[in-house]
């Protein structure tokens, strides 16, 4: 269907060392994060379960195309447990063999989107503890995401300080589907804490919400709901633009992922229209959005837009910024991007160079 | 060089006798309505105090939104209409897309009841007054079968071309429930249009209700962007094939990313819609139109022609004002950079073959 599938040399990556935004670590037993937890959420747990706005206990809405919920199909571990629960296979199959030099931890399994917000919190706190315990004390290539339950922006606060010590910790996780559009002020006090410890805020899609995820009401298929992935991070960038956000915290980083980034481009160019047109209405919005968007925010790559000409991803890549734009391959999942092939066109070493590595090392301050 | 080509295409676009697509009408009050419903409902909608509806998302005093010069000229109505838009444009055919609160009311019957008086309104008060109009019927969505009723009722006034919905109304487009109503529009040959809009049935976001009116006209994109992934997902384009969809006040550049995520997505996940055989791209290409107005273009004229070719068919696009809207200034209705190739498509022949009805007579 490509006019052609890969027009340059591949293997080059590897030697640079990349920086791969976003893996998913998982449990090799679904009861592995009770030992993080206190008696008192051990209990609550086994006799309550974890609830979220998703209709379906324990599965997804949307159910995916491969066993694991949409695991890469060569990716469970030879030793048992589900992809990317065994850190042994993840070295081998992901680490070592595409020269990843650092990865960042996107735990999807946090406390965010509980329903219970203690017990939220609580689950947050474990599974920081677990990313440390299991991921990163053994393997310093790993870096972990300080998971928080942002709607207690309390409790949000105390788990950021509590870890802010630890640089295994490189980011605060915080889904982009949150009660409130990110921009309103009951968030802010995170972002105030994140800035002044230059912390990116990093979000990454999520599976649950407690909104339709259109607002033309619910979508019916799985290839509907991942495509409106990307519209839900549009929104944390539309919103925290309006908001003030980054007038108000010009040093806050945000990081998006698991959305691609080819709405990105349009996006400001509609942003920046409706604040010229509507500039009285957000006197508080200083500058143009996109003038915001190249200097707080950054994408991940992946799921990388494949246009049928590859030659089209040159334009968005011009549009976009290769400053903005950080690799990601999204391990384990079934649309995992391949550093070696998932640019099909043919990046300047310079380009590769910020994409692949550099962009990512100064956003997170990796040595 | 620029500004000498934007002259050439206006000219152009003058002498080519343009079919705009996306026309507003002034928004009908409930006095303007009364004569059309009958003894009963002239009661309910008096007693009830059903008036003005008027969208939260476009509310009509949203000073930003409406074009100084054309809301200052004189008289009202079509003359009003002539005078601003008809005229000076040299327009052959302008499309009247009526886009009101009716979208939003909940009792199925009463929509239906203000549908049908806003038809009748628009065919007396529009149509009837101005040989170049044409018209979106406006459509009860929440009741699919009064829907399939007004078709039925205008199927021989040629002068309604298209059937009109919101970007973001009850449920996503594509849902079988709707289905019964596209099977009237395309034995018509009417032609489903999609225009901006919420029945705020649901938030714009997927983080709730925005705070800002510019905020939620950004988000309108994501109501289409929605809309098209339900029309591929559920089949509508493979099921009505002769029905083009256009999606009206849309912009436009939004448009190609989505193409290439949802083909790519559709290789690793076709089997959950096995109906679909073909890659979304071709499906959306072959039957999906936008209006230009707004184009949401970069600031640099020379790349509008790349997102043109990011679109890869030449058919897509529909020439519109979004009239009384303030979308471009003085006569620039097409977006600076359009390529000069292009423009007898733009303004004619694209909407030629997007409504069959168009060409035939009243």
């Amino acid at each position: 269907m490509n006019q052609a599938v890969l027009e340059k040399e591949t293997g080059t990556e590897a030697k640079l060392g990349i920086v791969d935004c976003d893996i998913h670590p998982a449990f090799s037993t679904p009861d592995e994060l009770a030992k993080f937890l206190p008696q008192r959420w051990r209990n609550h747990l086994a006799d309550y379960g974890q609830r979220s706005a998703n209709p379906l206990v324990g599965t997804l809405p949307y159910p995916r195309m491969t066993p694991g919920n949409g695991m890469r199909r060569d990716a469970w571990p030879p030793n048992g447990g589900p992809p990317a629960s065994d850190l042994s296979f993840l070295r081998e199959q992901l680490l070592d063999p595409l020269g990843i030099e650092y990865g960042i931890l996107q735990p999807l399994a946090a406390g965010s989107s509980t329903l219970n917000q203690d017990l939220g919190a609580a689950m947050c706190t474990a599974v920081n503890d677990w990313q440390l315990d299991k991921w990163t004390g053994p393997e310093p290539r790993l870096k972990a995401s300080i998971s928080v339950a942002q709607e207690d922006a309390t409790a949000a606060i105390a788990e950021i300080e509590a870890r802010i010590g630890n640089r295994s910790f490189v980011q605060i996780a915080i889904p982009p589907r949150t009660i409130e559009p990110a921009g309103r002020r009951r968030y802010w006090p995170i972002y105030e804490v994140a800035e002044h410890y230059d912390m990116p805020i990093g979000m990454h899609s999520a599976a649950f919400g407690w909104h339709t995820n259109s607002g033309a009401g619910w979508l019916n298929f799985y290839i509907e709901e991942h495509y409106a992935f990307s519209h839900s991070l549009q929104s944390v960038v539309a919103s925290m633009v309006f908001e003030g956000v980054f007038e108000r915290f010009p040093k806050l980083k945000l990081i998006v992922v698991e959305g691609g980034f080819a709405w990105a481009a349009p996006l400001m160019w509609r942003l920046d229209r409706q604040w010229n047109r509507m500039r009285s209405e957000v006197p508080h919005v200083k500058r143009p959005p996109s003038e915001y968007i190249r200097q707080n925010v950054w994408f991940t790559t992946q799921p990388i837009e494949e246009p049928e000409n590859n030659r089209h991803l040159l334009d968005t890549l011009r549009w976009v910024g290769t400053d903005r734009l950080m690799f990601s391959t999204d391990y384990p999942h079934w649309d995992f991007d391949d550093p070696r092939y998932a640019f099909k066109v043919p990046l300047s070493p310079a380009e590769r160079e910020k994409i692949f590595r550099e962009n990512a090392k100064q956003v997170y301050r990796l040595p | 060089m620029v500004d000498t080509a934007v002259a050439r295409q206006r000219s152009v676009l003058s002498q080519l006798g343009a079919i705009d697509c996306d026309v507003h009408p002034d928004a009908p009050q409930r006095s303007d309505l009364l004569p059309y419903f009958d003894d009963y409902w002239k009661e309910i909608v008096t007693t009830r105090d059903v008036d003005r509806l008027e969208l939260t998302n476009f509310p009509t005093r949203t000073k930003p939104f409406f074009r100084e010069d054309w809301k200052a000229a004189e008289g009202r109505g079509v003359e009003k209409l002539r005078r601003n838009l008809l005229d000076p444009f040299g327009l052959k055919y302008a499309i009247l897309n009526c886009v009101t609160g009716v979208h939003a009311i909940y009792d199925p019957y009463l929509a239906a009841a203000v549908c049908r008086a806003t038809n009748d309104w628009l065919k007396a008060e529009w149509l009837d007054r101005d040989p170049r109009l044409r018209a979106s019927l406006v459509l009860p969505m929440q009741n699919p079968e009064a829907a399939v009723e007004e078709i039925e009722r205008f199927a021989n006034d040629r002068r309604f071309v298209q059937v009109l919905a919101l970007c973001m109304g009850e449920m996503p487009l594509g849902r079988r429930y709707y289905w019964p109503i596209y099977e009237a529009a395309q034995r018509h040959g009417f032609s489903l249009g999609v225009h901006a809009g919420s029945a705020y049935r649901h938030a714009p976001s997927q983080s709730g209700f925005l705070s800002y009116l510019a905020e939620d006209y950004v988000h309108q994109v994501q109501g289409f962007a929605a809309q098209v992934g339900s029309f591929v997902a559920e089949g509508v384009l493979g099921k009505f094939p002769d029905m083009k969809i256009v999606l009206i006040e849309s912009g436009v550049s939004w448009l190609p990313g989505q193409m290439w995520r949802m083909s790519k997505d559709w290789r690793g996940a076709r089997i959950e819609v096995p109906w679909v055989k073909e890659p979304p791209s071709a499906l959306v290409r072959r039957q999906i139109r936008m209006t230009t107005q707004p184009f949401d273009a970069p600031s640099d004229p020379a790349e509008l022609e790349r997102i043109i070719e990011h679109l890869d068919a030449d058919d897509m696009l529909l020439f519109s004002t979004d009239y009384p809207h303030a979308q471009f200034e003085g006569d620039a209705a097409i977006p600076d950079g359009f390529p000069e190739r292009l423009i007898d498509r733009l303004a004619r022949e694209n909407a030629l073959a997007t409504y069959p009805r168009l060409e035939e007579r009243p």
